[in-house]
């Protein structure tokens, strides 16, 4: 008996392991690793869960529908039920469901905008696309630097992003959303890491034969670490 | 010989196609509608063959059986081929072939147009495709973003391949889009008032006026990235003034409706079949039909959701984000419409049904994923990720092609009159189904996990490996359930049993043309009574080839069906119908050479064809009214109703009013892209002085306002009976409309527009061409209805054409001073931007 009850507890662990690693890798937008993914994230799972419970409830609704035992129905008697499921599940539902949505969709929607911080400082990162890299370089000083972008950590980065060719996308999934990367305008993208490592990103938006290896670094550095690596790296560019 | 034998031989001599190789002559929707589905059938396949290929090189890490390059063609023609070759045509296809048997009429009103659609699909189809294998397929995706588009960074001719040859395919959905509004409107049969129509025909009406709405925008995007590509002006470019952003703009204004176009006729192919199979009529009529015309209008107004990571204010992306939730109501209304068909019915299991099921199961999905997407922040992370290829694959197969092939099993015993099998049927079904949800289920998190879509591989430690092979098991899965049901329909042709009439027992008129069904549909055309004729009056199926009902002279020799009022049904008019035409097919030959002069930029030839193709377009026109071939006075008249030369109102004037509809759209979306451009664009630039010369077109407008004037004048007298003078009167028209015309054409060439240095004057260059193009073709048509006044065709007896021109002028003379005001005067009044 004891046995059994550890095997199942293994069993579930391993399961749940299974299930979390499965959401986890390099690009997961569901393994967050900073404020703008982690809100989205749980609006994902929020509406993944509530998407799955409508979605079974419609199957099993048809499913009985189809099963039950039919008596013999007026016509006048059909219209009212139709009239009936139709406001319902046609009107009601939809809008109580877009209701809830926006209501908690529009406020995490404007928290992720890159607007005045209200306290502390932010700092800027110009990006620039090209066919098929991305440009680097930090405004203030001589840095410059090819698809490695190294960042302090929990300080809001507004990234200032262009193209100098086509149309790129700028996506680093376990930080945040994308921007594109368009010529002739500059599009601004808040990230922030809650953790000290390194978080891939890549070009979303397809831009020609090297699309699939436009790929980037961010790296996130502790406060002390990131002054240490701006002095130095100021340094060499100065030599 | 029977009575109702002998009516079909002498039915079926007027309405047969021509033998051997006449039947490329053909006009008749049975035929034009059954070429279109096969056609798209096949192409449906060759897209198939593009998507394998795809799931070939995703199936396992760090492949190389495609290089880059070809990769990018193949997604690229993947997406064209099924969007623009498949989706399309082969539901206009069933459009053309189902609707006017279930309206109750013998053929569409301009069987001419149908015809030349085709034409123009199947040799567009083929240049799009030969670019395959060239080798130098379009390689830019299949919504052709520019500046990967344009000539700098796609210096071969893929993208001219695709934006020619799309534009000519469209050529065939606009106009059958035009032809089946107008034939729903007016050919109805006697007593189907609207709100008798059947369903089906609800989803058609809307689906073709989405289609007269929404291409115009991407004919407009396709003309002008074709022109900065061939001739160097600047609209996309940033650096002289325009704009890539308005081409994302145009291309989704359609390619939004479009996504809408393709699901409503599948939509109500279920809408169809649903009540056949659960005995029950589709009680919510009223409710679906708001719900589809709901659809419609808001589907124009969500494009910008495929553009949230543009960078748009966010006001804007706060409204299309409500604005395409919103959708889910309308189509929240026809699911529960349908689950509440079933519960209130009794089902009965069968092929169709079965698809059906799996339609709701797929679309439902697909539907839900679309509520997420709209959600701006979540679309941030998923947009251009494997998440939104999931959705649009659950949207548009679930939405489109397992309603389709339901249609394809309820519809095939009336194509060729026998039954396809159960079994392979089932095995068909259930591998497509398992295949499909194999292949896309899991998709939605390869996506979340980060994979972005058009990637040609991807590495090892990405996290995607075990998703990918997956989905590419899955698609060899739906590879084989196609097979099957490929397998089926080949072998019903010869092995299925016979059908016999109606062997749904379904309600729709179309079930009473016998199946395979004749050249004519109806050898009388009855009267019905309510919304499920066949249900209500199934006597139908033996009176109506008996020639117990209206409209069965057929001594003349020409093909004819009824014109009735477009809200209650009331007989108006007896039609007549043009037979068989090569016109149809030589037209598109000479603007297939046309399209591919355009490709390889031999503009002489091209400048020839296309005075050809206007001369084949004009000589269409001609055998009409009182000519001998016609319908010339002094024949005998038929007895329900005059025949349409004869009258005022006939379904010229309403073709004529929806193609001016299409034409407006394209208008408006030029005068979009101006507005925008002024608007937005970084570096517009505008001259310091208009490089036209207002007083010259103010003068040209005049002439063009008296020419128009005169021609009303002269169309009043014409329609209170008074024809003297009538062909010098359409001859001062024609001389001041050339006027108009010449001065027009010497403010176009005589003023300094700089067209490849400025987008400004670019745009100008346009908008002068389009008023030249429309001037042009109204100053022709009325000398040539001039000289029909000369030869008898058109009279105070034969009024018809005169008034279906009268629209045009008008049309034309409203975009001559709307383009004054808002291209010459509003830029004044702003002062420079």
């Amino acid at each position: 008996m004891a046995t059994m009850k550890k095997t199942l507890a293994a069993a579930t662990v391993a399961a749940s392991l299974m299930l979390l690693s499965g959401c986890s890798g390099p690009y997961s937008s569901l393994d967050p690793a900073g404020p703008a993914a982690g809100s989205v994230a749980a609006l994902t799972w929020a509406m993944l869960i509530g998407a799955l419970t409508i979605f079974i409830g419609l199957i099993l609704l048809c499913w009985y529908a189809v099963r039950r035992n039919n008596e013999e129905l007026s016509d006048a008697e059909a219209q009212r039920i139709q009239n009936r499921w139709i406001l319902a599940g046609g009107i009601a539902l939809p809008v109580v469901t877009i209701t809830a949505l926006l209501t908690f969709g529009i406020p995490i929607g404007h928290s992720l905008l890159p607007l005045p911080l209200q306290q502390g400082e932010g700092m800027r990162i110009d990006i620039k696309a090209r066919q098929w890299f991305w440009e680097v370089s930090y405004p203030d000083t001589d840095i410059q630097a090819i698809n490695e972008i190294h960042i302090p950590v929990d300080t809001p980065v507004d990234f200032h992003i262009s193209s100098a060719d086509v149309i790129h996308s700028f996506w680093s999934p376990r930080l945040g959303g994308k921007i594109d990367a368009i010529p002739g305008r500059t599009n601004v993208l808040r990230l922030e890491a809650n953790q000290v490592g390194e978080y891939s990103g890549q070009c979303a938006e397809f831009c020609g034969g090297g699309h699939a290896v436009m790929g980037f670094t961010i790296i996130a550095l502790s406060a002390e670490d990131f002054e240490a690596w701006l002095q130095q790296e100021g340094a060499e560019t100065n030599d | 010989m029977t009575e109702p034998d002998n009516l079909h031989q002498r039915f079926d001599k007027v309405w047969r196609n021509l033998p051997g190789w006449g039947a490329l002559a053909a006009v008749n929707h049975t035929s034009v509608g059954r070429r279109f589905m096969v056609t798209g059938g096949i192409f449906f396949l060759i897209g198939g063959l593009l998507a394998m290929l795809i799931r070939t090189q995703l199936a396992l890490p760090d492949q190389d059986t495609l290089s880059p390059g070809l990769y990018s063609q193949m997604f690229t023609m993947h997406g064209t081929v099924m969007m623009f070759l498949f989706a399309i045509p082969i539901l206009e296809g069933a459009a053309i072939y189902l609707i006017p048997k279930m309206i109750g009429a013998r053929d569409l009103i301009f069987p001419r147009l149908s015809a030349l659609g085709y034409y123009c699909y199947l040799f567009g189809g083929i240049i799009v495709l030969s670019s395959l294998l060239l080798g130098i397929a379009p390689d830019a995706g299949w919504f052709m973003y520019t500046p990967l588009s344009n000539a700098e960074f796609s210096p071969g001719p893929g993208s001219d391949f695709w934006l020619l040859g799309i534009t000519f395919v469209e050529i065939s959905a606009v106009s059958a889009g035009i032809e089946l509004t107008v034939a729903i409107l007016r050919s109805r049969t006697q007593g189907m008032t609207l709100s008798k129509m059947p369903i089906f025909c609800w989803y058609i009406l809307v689906t073709a006026l989405m289609i007269v709405f929404g291409f115009p925008p991407l004919i407009l995007a396709s003309i002008l990235l074709e022109l900065e590509r061939a001739a160097g002006m600047p609209f996309f470019d940033v650096a002289a003034g325009g704009d890539p952003i308005l081409w994302q703009h145009l291309f989704w204004l359609f390619g939004h409706p479009e996504v809408y176009i393709i699901f409503l006729p599948a939509a109500g192919m279920v809408s169809t079949i649903l009540p056949v199979f659960t005995g029950r009529p589709l009680v919510g009529y009223r409710w679906i039909v708001m719900a589809v015309i709901l659809t419609g209008f808001i589907s124009f107004g969500l494009w910008a959701h495929h553009m949230f990571t543009v960078g748009i204010p966010q006001m804007a992306q706060a409204f299309f984000s409500m604005a395409s939730m919103m959708v889910a109501i309308p189509t929240a209304i026809q699911i529960f419409a349908w689950l509440a068909t079933i519960w209130t019915g009794r089902v009965v299991y069968s092929l169709p049904m079965l698809w059906i099921f799996g339609f709701l199961f797929i679309f439902v999905i697909g539907g839900l994923t679309g509520v997420m997407l709209a959600m701006v922040p979540f679309n941030w992370q998923v947009h251009d990720s494997h998440f939104v290829v999931a959705h649009l694959h659950y949207v548009l197969v679930g939405g489109m092609l397992f309603p389709l092939i339901g249609g394809l099993y309820y519809w095939l015993p009336h194509f060729s009159g026998r039954m396809p099998s159960e079994r392979l049927g089932r095995w068909g079904f259930w591998l497509t189904f398992i295949g499909f949800n194999a292949t896309f289920f899991l998709m939605h998190l390869t996506g979340l996990l980060g994979m972005p879509r058009r990637f040609y591989t991807y590495g090892e430690g990405a996290g995607w490996d075990w998703l990918n092979l997956l989905s590419s098991v899955g698609s060899f899965v739906i590879a084989t359930g196609v097979a099957m049901i490929i397998i089926d329909v080949v072998l019903h042709f010869r092995f299925g049993r016979k059908a016999g009439s109606n062997p749904w027992n379904a309600d729709t008129l179309e079930w009473a043309t016998g199946t395979p069904p004749p050249m004519y549909n109806f050898a009388s055309l009855p009267e019905i009574k309510s919304r499920h004729p066949l249900w209500n009056q199934p006597e139908l199926l033996e009176s109506i080839p008996a020639g117990e009902h209206g409209l069965t002279q057929i001594e003349h020799g020409r093909r004819e069906t009824f014109g009735t009022d477009a809200i209650t049904g009331k007989l108006k008019e007896v039609m007549l119908l043009p037979t068989n035409s090569w016109l149809p097919l030589i037209t598109a030959a000479v603007l297939a050479v046309l399209c591919v002069s355009l490709l390889v930029r031999s503009y002489t030839v091209a400048m020839v064809a296309a005075a050809v193709a206007a001369v084949f377009l004009f000589r269409w026109s001609w055998e009409n009214g009182g000519h001998p071939k016609a319908a010339p006075l002094g024949d005998k008249e038929p007895e329900e109703a005059p025949l349409q030369s004869r009258t005022t109102d006939g379904s010229g004037l309403w073709g004529m009013v929806i193609t001016l509809l299409a034409d407006g759209a394209l208008y408006l979306a030029l005068l979009f892209g101006w507005l925008y451009l002024w608007t937005v664009a970084p570096n517009w630039a505008v001259p310091d002085e208009s490089p036209i010369s207002l007083p010259m077109m103010a003068l040209s407008g005049l002439l063009l306002t008296g020419a128009t004037w005169w021609y009303s004048g002269a169309v009043k007298k014409l329609k209170a009976g008074n024809d003297s003078g009538l062909e010098s009167r359409f001859w001062v028209a024609t001389g001041t409309g050339a006027a108009h015309l010449a001065l027009l054409a010497w403010i176009t060439f005589a003023s300094p527009l700089a067209t490849t240095e400025y987008t400004h004057d670019a745009v100008l260059f346009v908008m002068l061409m389009f008023l030249i193009f429309h001037s042009s073709i109204t100053v022709i048509a009325t000398g040539l209805q001039a000289l029909r006044v000369r030869f008898g065709y058109v009279s105070k007896k034969l009024p018809y054409e005169p008034v279906v021109l009268r629209p045009m002028w008008i049309f034309t003379l409203a975009i001559f001073w709307c383009s004054v005001a808002s291209f010459l005067l509003l830029p004044i009044a702003w002062g420079p931007a």
